[in-house]
């Protein structure tokens, strides 16, 4: 003891670094730490493994015995037989080389399939000023594999080569634009909801101008009255947009479709089906039910009670129903309600419904962001004299729907999918409306497994982006600490 | 309550009061619901004025100065800043803000901005500024509070000090006439008190109206010209600093000096 105190122990040379105990380190450390740490995880891990192996050997001949070259499914049987003995079973993928077509274009005249194509391959252009506006290395990506899709999709769909030509420079153009300068393509963004209508359902490029130029006179009249106060401003907006669709837009178009026609071949709505269908009324839905959602949520939060009581009774009650109940009165009771003799689009009514429907639940989760925020963010905007808008849209907005991100894309998730409930108001929706009516031919009457799986993975795919999309979006937002 | 010290030579040579009037409140009273929270306040501060706003909790000494720029509403009596009277018309509300800056407990600055983001904002939105231009204001201010190092951080990366030192300069950018502090100091570590009140200092050694509430007695000492005392929503006392601490008259005064100061 008192040796110790006298002769200080001095350590004369560093020992040399040693590994772990094999106990602690790699593999065996990860094995025991997460599947093997006591009885019970033990049990559970073995449980796992066993129902794990009975899925796997059950399904795994199926997708081994897949035939993807044949002409109906009785082939595809008589190919499984002859190769893995009598008895064996297998998947018949060949159901959708066959349709691949049916499943993605529906009706839509095969001919034209290179419009919605197009349409959805501008989407991501049109939306790259938005979506990927940080990051130049993923906005090029994008828009380069989208690029080089379109370019090879275009001959395969039975478009000339000057048509691939001209696109392969318009491509050119924007992917220039995209690297050097990205919020040019904004212009295409405005454009771009009128260009993808004209696109999917041609007719008169007249239609969609004169729709767009409602937004447009909407929005003038905002801004001219926008020092008025939050409710003359949007009420003035709302009030002339409307107008003008309703009245002042007949006229006016026929006006123009007789001195200056400009039109390219119409496809009625139910000729759509498939995932053109699908994405037609999603990406509808997405980009109208975000901002109409915004708005119910700014109502909702408003010192002006008719306003907020409005937005409360929109909100609850569009959450309280069912939204194939949404659909039923936009497919049967609306024709009871129009004048008689008006066309309203079928596709537009579903659109509408949908778009109400994601717009109450987002309006909640952006409410959940709103809540969130201090309210010294409100003072603090006064104190500066920023007005409503500007201190909504500049502090507590961009704040709040960052809160709000997950809940926003949850919503959007479940609508993308909920588009196929529109099978029930007679759509050729993906999942159903496309399946029965493959099935229903001869050659492919009892594939069960096959369409819905393939269905399902393409619904996957789409929503699994979106996911991604969403947490990429996280974490660029997050400021709290680098 | 700490009382920091203040060590540094002041210099007074442009802290000159003038006959301009700045403020004018007459007879103003405050509800919140059926709860009187302010009762006929009068109070008259002249340009160049330092005035701090001393008084117990709950006394109603946040929402006299926040009456000021309409950050709460009054519903009597007549507040007039810099000649502008204070009533429901939007016009007058935002000329008065423009005039009126203001800076918070908790600083409340924008965590999405980064500080020169948060600096610039309201002088291009409001004052429709070129963002040079505004950027260049900017930059001017922060090297006034001494952080023109941390111009594109985040708030979140700065220290509490810092922050409300970029919280200062981000109401100064918009060039007001008049300053409100909400107890700037009392969400700081003490090390930190110092550097946001040496700020404050300097802002009054360049002549700047200011309304101060605040527990800084040793502020209070330095630097106003007057000090009120607040109490149940009602201005008790008011005198100018030595008077107001060596010979306070009310007895609700003494009490609360007795207990700020510890003797
Ligand atoms: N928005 C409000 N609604 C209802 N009562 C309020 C509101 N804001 C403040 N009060 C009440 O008014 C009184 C005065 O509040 P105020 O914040 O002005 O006090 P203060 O003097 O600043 O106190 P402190 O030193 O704690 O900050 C308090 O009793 C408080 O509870
Ligand atoms: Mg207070």
């Amino acid at each position: 003891m008192s040796e110790h105190r006298t002769a200080a122990y001095v350590r004369t040379e560093i020992l040399p670094e040693m590994a772990p105990p094999v106990s602690e380190i790699g593999v065996i450390r990860w094995l025991r730490e997460n599947l093997f740490s006591g009885p019970l995880n033990t049990l559970l891990t073995l449980a796992g493994a066993f129902v794990l192996y009975l899925l796997i050997s059950e399904s795994f001949p199926w997708f081994r015995n897949s035939v993807w070259f044949a002409s109906s499914v009785g082939e595809c049987r008589d190919i499984i037989t002859a190769r893995w003995g009598e008895g064996a079973t297998g998947a018949c993928w060949a159901i959708i080389r066959d349709r691949w077509n049916m499943f993605m274009f529906g009706f839509y005249p095969r001919e034209l399939y290179w419009r919605p194509t197009l349409a959805l391959g501008l989407l991501l252009f049109a939306a790259a000023p938005v979506l990927f506006s940080e990051s130049r290395r993923i906005r090029m990506a994008v828009l380069g594999v989208m690029a080089v899709f379109l370019v090879l999709a275009f001959p395969a769909l039975g478009v000339g080569t000057p048509a691939t030509g001209l696109l392969l420079l318009a491509l050119g153009a924007m992917l220039v634009l995209a690297w050097s300068r990205p919020w040019a393509l904004l212009w295409l963004t405005g454009i771009y909801p009128g260009l993808a209508v004209w696109m999917l359902w041609g007719g008169s490029v007249w239609g969609p101008v004169l729709a767009m130029a409602g937004f447009v006179l909407g929005w003038a009249a905002f801004t001219a009255t926008r020092s008025r106060g939050a409710i003359i401003s949007v009420g003035a907006a709302v009030a002339l947009a409307l107008a003008w669709w309703f009245f002042a837009m007949g006229p006016v178009m026929q006006m123009l479709e007789t001195y200056l026609p400009f039109a390219i071949e119409a496809v009625r709505s139910d000729k759509f089906g498939g995932f053109v269908l699908a994405l037609t009324i999603g990406v509808a839905g997405i980009v109208l039910s975000l901002p109409m959602g915004v708005v119910l949520a700014l109502a909702r939060q408003s010192d002006m009670l008719l306003v907020k009581s409005l937005a409360v009774g929109f909100i609850e009650f569009i959450r309280g129903v069912p939204l194939i109940s949404l659909l039923f009165v936009a497919s049967l009771l609306l024709n009871y309600f129009l004048p008689p003799g008006t066309n309203f689009d079928i596709i537009l009514r579903v659109i509408i419904m949908v778009t109400l429907f994601a717009a109450a639940y987002i309006a909640e989760v952006v409410r959940g962001g709103l809540a969130a925020l201090p309210r010294g963010q409100y003072e603090a905007a006064d104190s500066l004299g920023l007005d409503y808008w500007k201190a909504q849209r500049l502090i507590i907005l961009p704040q709040a729907l960052k809160i709000s991100i997950p809940g926003i894309v949850s919503t959007f998730i479940g609508m993308f999918k909920d588009t196929t409930l529109v099978v029930f108001v007679g759509l050729l929706d993906p999942l159903k409306g496309i399946t029965d009516s493959v099935r229903a031919s001869f050659e492919w009457k009892g594939a069960y497994w096959e369409p819905y799986i393939f269905v399902g993975c393409i619904f996957f795919i789409f929503n699994f982006a979106m996911s991604r999309y969403s947490m990429y979006l996280e974490r660029r937002l997050k400021r709290d600490h680098h | 309550m700490a009382e920091t010290q203040i060590e540094r030579q002041i210099d007074r040579s442009h802290m000159t009061v003038t006959d301009e009037v700045a403020i004018q409140i007459t007879a103003m009273n405050k509800w919140f619901g059926t709860f009187h929270v302010l009762r006929d306040i009068n109070l008259t501060v002249n340009r160049g004025e330092r005035i701090v706003i001393a008084g117990p909790s709950g006394s109603g000494k946040s929402t006299l100065i926040r009456c000021i720029n309409r950050l709460e509403e009054h519903q009597s009596g007549q507040i007039i800043v810099d000649g502008t009277e204070l009533t429901s018309d939007l016009k007058n509300i935002d000329k008065v803000r423009s005039e009126v800056g203001m800076v918070f407990q908790h600083f409340n600055l924008f965590p999405h901005l980064t500080i020169l983001e948060n600096l610039t904002l309201a002088p291009i939105w409001v004052r429709k500024e070129p963002k040079k231009e505004a950027d260049e204001t900017a930059m001017y201010y922060l090297e006034k509070v001494k952080i023109p190092e941390q111009a594109h951080k985040y708030p979140g990366q700065l220290s509490g000090g810092q922050q409300q030192r970029v919280a200062i300069a981000r109401s100064l950018c918009m060039k007001p006439r008049i300053m409100l502090f909400d107890e700037p100091t009392s969400a700081l570590d003490p090390e930190m008190i110092k550097e946001v009140l040496d700020t404050m200092i300097g802002l009054a050694e360049d002549g700047m109206t200011m309304l101060v509430v605040t527990h800084e007695m040793g502020f209070a000492q330095a630097v106003a010209n007057r000090v009120i005392f607040m109490d149940q929503g009602q201005i008790v006392e008011q005198n100018e600093p030595y008077a107001f601490f060596n010979n306070p008259q009310s007895e609700r005064t003494k009490l609360f000096l007795s207990q700020i100061l510890g003797h």
